[in-house]
């Protein structure tokens, strides 16, 4: 009997749907219509969020992403809509995302042609994906697109673009799926060996000062069982990433908190006391290492990742565990004993003490004065339970979010760490929601990044998602604006803002929202957003020249801290 | 601090589009110029070969090759100085036939330079001279300085390893071992 035939489109869809998709973040047009037309049939099965803008749709597949570790899914048209959403499969490559993004592409007799709407999407993209795929025949759809998940969700997960001739949508074709689940070229999933794993046991064994950085990888490999016994059983203490944070619950004794330019006290000065430094699924970025060439060097270094690429980059590593951290974890594990390293994990305390008392104090108790950042986001945490996602924009609110958001479990920060994109937080926020509709998301964001993707307040409303939206708004571009007051002599260039009424634009997208600057009203306005059925906006006016400190000025040794007590 | 030398990169590929644009990726963000270039078949079916060489570090070199490979559809990327390798390069000189006769010795330059005559008619000859760059560079010189060269060409580096087999191919017998693993 002759297979039926199906068209290019229906082909995506039934692939889509084999490969675990329910829901897909885009925006329609005329490269990509075809498409559009089938996804109409498919609406029982596939939930599609119409976004404002198509960096949206990368974005907000991103938090979908991040929260649920499913493959996050965004739909463009061709040219311009594919321009638009680099920004979001940028940040997807440097903070490790799986993304899949679909473009629609002229039909392919008109490719190099300069046809309207074609742009050399696979040119552009090869550099900020994983992989890149022009698909030029209907019959090639089911394998692309199986190819695509298998590339983004294993190994080091990151974007991937597929980008599919208008005519390979209509063209009609015997459909056939076969799950990818091998390439010969790619090997995601490294043995682990066994060589590697005694000699890092060892260095554990033998250490004295112990400490472990903890990166996004644990999460990603969902090790944060691995990642705890590992820790408590040799008693190391530690310090995440930006994006390792939550993947141990901010109250684990183990947990000296953040590390980095404006991360704890602790971690930092601890990196060059250690005499054992052990990197968990992190890469030594700039932002934690400062300068390299101070960087630890009294340590032996460990250093596990499941990406080659990353081992030996940065800093030279005394052990390489080239694996996935769930194994490699267990296999040091396993091979570990028992230690108590309580002078070693006491010394800590005095560096607590000392931020505690210059700056989180000051930060989160002020007694008279306008609002603070610390001190709003820190009351939000608290008010939530400390069980909230935690979403932010860039600049001083993610800072001041990073560090004064706690949790209890893994998953719960949404964040651009690496590509640092401001206007990343609403939309991120609207996925994360959709990702983890059972969870209470709280968005922070600056006055200014807000602005930069404010249309997405209108797929919140088209939605109905319940997203906790906190403007900490200090009529400036507060990052920028404390650059220039530490080291351009105060010469405030560019970075006052003249802001709208914030509540007034979330009223008119039928969003409710409050302004609130007193402190005295600060509790009852948290109280008023987390107890309103749907999303809301609380802009909280607070300084206007802030600072986040501790701060360890770019490239400078991570021992070099400013607290701003002077 | 560690000199720069010349290193030969020699990188097997699946046979897909856009993969020298990958490659030329990983050398631009590092700001390495690629000195030569070539790309051909490789003796295993279906798969390509490229062989790029480059002046750099032996700890740039160890990076841009992990990085390389990280790419999908690189199968496995290698770096090596000439001392691992047995490679030529090789190069096309046009003369004039009148100059090149009236030359004289014609027959004693093409042996001391191991080089032949590729083609010949009336208003120029073609020779073929392959060898390590100083080799048919010298050649260049001689030519040039006596008769004039009109046009000349060198092609980019081809390498093999002075190992016995495509170092490939174990890795190959090992991924197909994984494959079979997880069908089984
Ligand atoms: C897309 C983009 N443009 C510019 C920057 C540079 N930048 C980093 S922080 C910052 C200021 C952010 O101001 P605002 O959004 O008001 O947040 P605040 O720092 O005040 O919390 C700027 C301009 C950036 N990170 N991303």
């Amino acid at each position: 009997m002759e297979k039926q035939k199906i068209t290019g489109s229906e082909a995506l869809m039934k692939t889509l749907v084999a490969e675990g998709v329910d829901t897909i973040f885009g925006y329609p047009g005329g490269a990509i219509m075809p498409v559009y037309d089938c996804l109409y049939d498919y609406r029982d099965r596939i939930r599609h969020i119409l976004v404002r803008h198509e960096q949206g749709a990368t974005h907000a597949a991103q938090g979908y992403a991040r929260v649920s570790g499913k493959v996050g899914v965004a739909m463009v048209t061709s040219g311009p809509a594919a321009t638009n959403a680099i920004t979001g499969i940028a940040d997807a490559l440097m903070d490790s995302t799986p993304l899949v993004v679909i473009s629609g592409q002229v039909a392919s007799p008109l490719l190099g042609s300069d046809a309207f709407q074609e742009i050399d999407v696979i040119g552009i993209t090869l550099p900020i994906t994983k992989w890149a795929y022009q698909v030029r025949r209907a019959e090639d759809i089911a394998w692309a697109i199986s190819r695509a998940f298998y590339i983004a969700s294993s190994g080091r997960p990151g974007p991937v673009v597929i980008d599919i001739a208008k005519d390979a949508q209509i063209n009609k074709i015997e459909y056939e799926y076969n799950k990818v689940n091998y390439i010969r070229s790619y090997q995601p999933l490294p043995d682990v060996n066994a060589d590697s794993v005694a000699a890092a046991a060892e260095l554990i064994n033998q250490a004295k000062k112990p400490l472990a950085l903890v990166g996004q990888g644990v999460i990603l490999s969902n090790a944060e069982k691995e990642l705890v016994a590992f820790l408590e059983k040799a008693d190391i203490p530690f310090g995440s990433t930006i994006l390792g944070l939550s993947a141990v619950s901010s109250d684990h004794p183990l947990n000296k908190g953040m590390l980095g330019m404006h991360g704890n006290a602790g971690p930092n000065r601890k990196t060059n006391e250690c005499d054992l430094l052990i990197g968990i699924g992190m890469r030594f970025d700039d932002r934690v290492t400062g300068d390299l060439k101070t960087y630890a060097k009294q340590a032996k270094i460990i250093h596990f990742d499941i990406d080659l690429a990353e081992i030996g980059k940065n800093v030279p590593t005394t052990v390489p565990v080239h694996g996935d951290a769930k194994e490699t974890l267990a296999a040091v594990t396993a091979l570990l004993k028992p230690a108590k390293h309580t002078d070693w994990i006491a010394t800590f305390k005095p560096d607590e003490e000392e931020e505690n008392q210059k700056v989180i104090q000051k930060e989160l108790y002020p007694k008279s004065g306008q609002l603070k950042m610390g001190e709003v986001i820190n009351k939000v945490s608290e008010a939530s339970g400390h069980d909230g996602i935690l979403v932010t924009d860039v600049g001083q609110n993610q800072m001041m979010g990073v560090r004064y958001f706690k949790y209890k479990r893994t998953r719960s920060v949404v964040t651009s760490g690496g590509l640092g994109t401001m206007g990343f937080g609403l939309p991120a926020a609207i996925g994360a929601k959709i990702g983890a509709p059972d969870r209470t998301v709280c968005c922070f964001l600056g006055d200014g990044g807000f602005q930069m993707t404010i249309q997405e307040l209108g797929t919140i409303m088209q939605e109905k998602t319940n997203v906790k939206i906190i403007v900490l708004n200090n009529n400036f571009l507060g990052m920028v604006r404390q650059w220039q007051e530490l080291f351009f002599n105060e010469r405030y260039s560019e970075t006052v803002m003249e802001n709208p009424d914030f509540v007034a634009i979330a009223k008119a997208y039928n969003i409710a929202g409050r302004v609130v600057d007193k402190r005295e009203e600060l509790d009852g306005a948290i109280q008023e957003m987390l107890n309103h059925d749907g999303a809301y906006l609380l802009v909280a006016t607070v300084e206007t020249c802030g600072m986040v400190y501790p701060m360890i000025p770019a490239g400078t040794t991570v021992t070099n801290i400013i607290m701003g007590d002077n | 601090m560690s000199t720069k030398k010349l290193y030969t990169v020699i990188i097997f590929s699946e046979n897909t589009v856009g993969l020298l644009n990958q490659i030329a990726i990983v050398f631009t963000r590092r700001q390495l110029n690629i000195e030569t270039l070539s790309v051909s078949p490789s003796a295993i079916e279906g798969i390509h070969k490229f062989t790029i060489t480059t002046f750099s570090t032996e700890d740039i070199m160890d990076k841009v090759v992990k990085q390389i490979d990280k790419r999908v559809d690189i199968l496995k990327a290698y770096y090596n100085t000439d001392e691992d390798l047995v490679f030529q390069e090789i190069a096309l000189y046009k003369l004039s036939t009148e100059l090149f006769l009236k030359m004289g010795a014609v027959e004693e330059l093409i042996r001391k330079y191991n080089a032949r005559v590729l083609e010949m008619n009336e208003s120029c000859v073609v020779i073929q001279k392959s060898g390590h760059y100083e080799e048919t560079q010298a050649l260049f010189k001689e030519l040039s300085s006596t008769i004039g060269v009109l046009q000349f060409i060198r092609s980019g580096r081809v390498a093999i390893t002075k190992s016995k087999v495509e170092r490939l191919s174990d890795m190959l017998a090992e991924m197909e071992n994984k494959l079979e693993k997880k069908r089984s």
